[in-house]
């Protein structure tokens, strides 16, 4: 059977691993290849890194620990951040990254998606939502920008409408990032979860909120997600990987040994 | 024993990277080059595939490799993409309206879009695979270990199939015949387990 897969996620700003709460307040965590490497380790199934100050920089990135990550870890790792056009995604994966996502960009022009793609094939594209809920609408929007407070701003998309489109351009994958839980550990919002999942005809990967390994358990078991990923629970040992995965085992979930 | 000379075949399509450093990891002595001579002195040889098969068997064809590769005598292994270029032809064309591409039909069986009803693709993650310990790559790895896959078209089982994943349906997850080996999934991103799988390949 297809294992359900435990992503941990590293947000990387200036080259090292940080968190903040959601998306402000970044805190230092630790190097990028040791982290990487102890997930590894442990049994991450997969990890994730976002450059998050990179998209809203209109600086050329430095991203040449893709590669001193590619040459450590033997699992899939996707890159994130910055990556605004075909040129700057070929550099990525020729440094050793599996795959791509690409988020504020995207919503610039959603012919990018389309075009990476054509290049490498839609396995190596991952969209990134930035998904907010508006109360006073009782909807979920799409933000862009969100590395930068400054910047960041409330997208013509609503959350369903977004997936539906980056489905049809060619994402292989979706990260729905929730950023209404995003750093507070109060668990993913299955609600929302449940409606995307519905219009997800391809991989789909919970963002946002886990604090604790029930979270975990709720998003795969209820809201049928493929990967749940969390950053600040494992940066700060609150979980242990083989811990989670003897729980979400016992709970019937499938998990790589 | 003195370091085994690895030769990844350039297709020029696919992103060698991971492949080269799990081959460091080994300490292999490792190369990627489209040269004959490379190709011939290797003890060992890697076709990579990342991309797609019109792309990669065009690129084999204008390089004038697939004569070379069907006839090597060094133990192949084709990974992904790379295992799906030894069957004899691949349909990943044909939704663009054209006929299925013709492979190097070092194995039996052809390439086809997964059936997979109410399942997402690409099937994309770790997975079983189910094998009865004969094939030599599975030295030492119990059947039912999990691999990491990325694909949306698979290889039919044939008599060539040495390992079995079923996702939806069953297809072959590793394929041998004779000196050639090709894994549907990606070992070099397959954490210890597909490690130990690389290094029974570097000992054969």
């Amino acid at each position: 059977m297809l294992a359900k897969r435990i992503i941990p996620c590293l947000d990387v700003k200036d080259g090292v691993v940080v968190k903040g709460v959601q998306f402000r307040n970044h805190e230092v965590m630790g190097g990028i290849v040791e982290l990487a490497k102890r997930y590894a380790d442990e049994g991450a199934d997969e990890l994730v890194f976002y450059d998050i100050t990179a998209s809203s920089d209109a600086r050329v990135v430095d991203k040449s620990w893709v590669r001193k990550i590619a040459e450590v870890i033997n699992i899939p790792f996707c890159v994130a951040g910055g990556i605004k056009s075909v040129e700057d995604a070929a550099r990525i994966l020729e440094y050793g990254a599996d795959k791509i996502s690409i988020n504020s960009p995207a919503l610039a022009d959603p012919t990018l998606i389309t075009r990476l793609a054509d290049r490498f094939g839609v396995q190596c594209v991952v969209c990134g939502i930035d998904s907010y809920y508006d109360e006073a609408t009782d909807r979920y929007l799409v933000k862009q920008y969100t590395g930068d407070v400054n910047r960041t701003l409330i997208t013509k998309w609503t959350t369903p409408e977004w997936v539906e489109k980056v489905q049809e351009c060619g994402c292989g994958e979706i990260v729905l990032n929730m950023m209404n839980q995003d750093g507070m550990r109060k668990g993913y919002d299955l609600k929302q979860l449940k409606l995307i999942r519905s219009l997800a005809h391809v991989p789909l990967i919970a963002s946002g909120g886990a604090g604790e390994m029930s979270h975990f358990r709720d998003g795969f078991k209820e809201a049928e997600c493929d990967g749940c990923l969390a950053a600040s629970v494992f940066h700060k040992g609150l979980i242990h990987i083989p811990e989670l995965k003897d729980y979400l085992r016992n709970e019937g979930v499938i998990v790589r040994d | 024993m003195s370091k085994q000379k690895v030769t990844i075949i350039d297709t020029g399509v696919a992103n060698l990277s991971s492949v080269l450093f799990a081959m460091n990891r080994l300490d292999a002595d490792c190369i990627i080059s489209a040269r004959e001579s490379d190709i011939r002195n290797a003890d060992k040889l890697i076709l990579p595939g990342v991309g797609s098969a019109v792309a990669a068997m065009k690129s084999i064809r204008e390089r004038h490799l697939d004569d070379l590769i069907v006839n090597v005598h060094q133990p192949l292994l084709g990974i992904c993409l790379g295992m799906q270029m030894l069957a004899g032809f691949s349909e990943e064309s044909m939704s663009q309206g054209t006929d299925a591409v013709k492979c190097l039909g070092i194995v039996d069986g052809g390439v086809r879009l997964m059936k997979v009803p109410g399942l997402v693709l690409p099937h994309m993650g770790w997975d079983q695979v189910d094998h009865d310990g004969s094939c030599p790559l599975f030295k030492d790895i119990p059947s039912g270990s999990y691999f990491y896959y990325v694909h949306s078209y698979a290889l039919d089982v044939t008599g060539h199939t040495a390992a079995t994943t079923t996702y939806g349906q069953t297809f072959s997850a590793v394929v041998n015949r004779d000196n050639f080996f090709g894994t549907q999934f990606h070992p070099e991103k397959s954490g210890p387990i597909g490690h130990k799988l690389l290094k029974n390949f570097l000992d054969l």
